[in-house]
């Protein structure tokens, strides 16, 4: 080890120019953080009581974006819980199920999956779930926080099944055969045993789920209806913070309406960093659980 | 799920022909770039390429630069802090990156650079931004999940840290690196948000220059879907998707084929990255 310690001192200039590449990215990324922080910084210090209030109405001088944060938090509480309760079935289907050919099926759909653009979901929803909920179950123009959940559960559900796939597989490996000899079944395994194991993991796959749903902007874009209200209930039309920042941008107010976008900015980014770090901790865990 | 992949594929099939691409322009012609083509998607297509080329070749070198550092450097508090630095933001929602890119014309055309715009060239520095995390993640995965021996080895033999690193581990460690470049073209491909707000607009031709805005496929989907007068844009919509689909499930499945050996640590990376 001190041999190679020792070589590592040894810079040639190809190593200066590694270093000097890192320290270029390394500042890109520091800025990236800096430059949000720096452009909302005055909103939070100076009007921070114009921001937060419920009414978004531009053209009498309102500028909340409470109405968005709530409409965030509830997109991404439900379709978070629902995914993550289908997630947990689909996962011990794959541990538990005989039918190897299905599980393979069913892990390579997911994986493909998690490559579909989200555009194209979008598209998929706007001519196929939306007249459903239009013409058959007669709500409305369809555009709710009903279809935007529906297709972000779709989303965000390959994320959470490959973590708690990888989370779960070696446990079962090290565990099944102990606890088939002590007389529980695979079902019991995995309730009684697995499950309990990797609580905390299997929380922070949960919170990596629920990051990736505040953060897509398409889907409730799409399919929200982009209203700005609190919503009554599943049907109504909201308008999430990431939908807010394209909508604000695209119409080119300007002025006090951009200080709301990079209030609403901030708030996503503080949210998703301590979202990323919390989970980081989380699921690095998983490491010290389980024995090499 | 397949319900919409059917959707998708339904719909999309019948409208897939040189109308589509090249609209009434002759294809040639088009491909050429004498003619402007205004009622297909060829030139989204140009633009979508042009734009992740733009983006993958600014963020490759600082990638997997950071990647090799992180594997190998020394000082372990700075390691720490590019790591988490990485980390936050490859989970940062791309709308973000995308107010960046917005709020950085603001501030270049309040200072030095008062013509400053919208153009491909910022949005593929955003996206490059965007997927550098994910290049780094990828090869610094590649990298630590090769034998400590091997680096040892090396220096016993008494080369440098950098043939160490250029000859020995770079290309034992080429797999993970390549599928970390795939995912991230993957994800440059179906980001709308980033280049939404950076320069996409709906009608602009071909790529006319680094400063010019141009026209990506994600975005035209969005337009069209969002506003199609007649069924015909409609058509083009559809036909967008398919393209966008038949592309991101190509990159996928050359990267299910790259990893596909059974190796743990590799599919530790790969779900690391789709988690991103």
């Amino acid at each position: 080890m001190q041999s190679f310690n020792y070589t590592l001192k040894q810079n040639t200039w190809m190593q200066g120019l590694l270093v000097t590449l890192v320290v270029v990215s390394g500042l890109l990324l520091l800025s990236v953080f800096c430059f949000l922080i720096w452009f909302s910084l005055p909103v939070f210090l100076t009007e921070t009581s114009a921001v937060f209030k419920l009414k978004w109405q531009p053209e009498q001088g309102h500028f909340g974006i409470l109405a968005m944060v709530f409409g965030t938090l509830s997109l991404a509480l439900i379709s978070t819980s629902f995914a993550f309760v289908i997630a947990i079935g689909l996962n011990s289907f794959c541990l538990l199920s005989r039918r190897r050919w299905l599980v393979a099926i069913l892990q390579s759909l997911l994986k493909f999956m998690a490559g579909i653009p989200t555009v194209v979901y979008g598209l998929a929803a706007l001519f196929l779930l939306l007249p459903l909920l239009r013409n058959i179950l007669q709500l409305g123009s369809g555009y709710s926080l009903f279809a935007a959940v529906c297709m972000l559960i779709l989303l965000i559900l390959p994320v959470i099944c490959v973590m708690l796939d990888n989370i779960t597989t070696p446990l079962w490996q090290q565990h099944a055969l102990g606890a088939q000899a002590l007389g529980f079944s695979p079902e019991q395994t995995y309730l009684q045993i697995i499950l309990p194991h990797c609580k905390v993991n299997i929380c922070g796959a949960a919170l990596l789920g629920f990051n990736r749903a505040i953060g897509d902007t398409m889907l409730p874009l799409m399919l929200a209806g982009n209203a700005t209200q609190l919503p009554s209930g599943v049907f109504d039309a909201i308008r999430s913070l990431t939908a807010h920042i394209a909508l604000v941008i695209a119409t080119d107010q300007g002025g006090e309406a951009y200080n709301s976008l990079f209030a609403a900015g901030m708030l996503l980014l503080m949210c998703s960093a301590f979202i990323c770090l919390l989970s980081r901790y989380l699921v690095g865990r998983n490491r010290l659980v389980q024995p090499a | 799920m397949l319900v919409i992949i059917g959707f998708i594929l339904f719909k999309g099939m019948p409208t897939l022909n040189l109308q589509l691409f090249f609209g009434d322009t002759d294809p040639l012609a088009a491909m050429m770039g004498l003619k402007p083509v205004w009622e297909g998607i060829w030139p989204a297509c140009v633009g979508s390429v042009t734009v992740i080329l733009c983006a993958v070749s600014l963020a490759t070198v600082p990638g997997v630069a950071c990647g090799i550092w992180l594997a190998s450097a020394p000082e372990k508090t700075a390691q720490k802090v590019l790591g988490i630095a990485v980390d936050i933001l490859a989970g940062i929602p791309s709308i973000l990156m995308g107010l960046f890119g917005f709020s950085l014309i603001l501030l270049l055309r309040g200072t030095v650079f008062p013509q400053a715009n919208a153009s491909l060239l910022l949005a593929a520095f955003c996206l490059a931004l965007l997927i550098l995390p994910y290049i780094a993640c990828a090869t610094q995965n590649a990298l630590s999940s090769l034998p400590k021996q091997l680096a040892i080895t090396g220096a016993a033999l008494g080369l440098t840290q950098w043939q160490i690193t250029y000859r020995l581990l770079l290309p034992q460690a080429r797999a993970g690196i390549m599928s970390g470049l795939m995912l991230a073209i993957g994800r440059a491909a179906e980001d709308t948000a980033v280049i939404m707000l950076t320069g996409a607009v709906a009608n602009a031709g071909l790529p006319g220059g680094l400063f010019e805005r141009f026209e990506a496929l994600p975005f035209t989907i969005f337009y069209y879907s969002a506003q199609y007068q007649s069924q015909q844009e409609l058509n083009m919509a559809f036909g967008a998707a398919l393209v966008l689909l038949t592309l991101t499930s190509i990159i996928f499945t050359l990267l299910a084929a790259l990893v596909r050996r059974p190796n743990q640590n590799m599919s530790e990376t790969i779900s690391r990255e789709s988690v991103c």
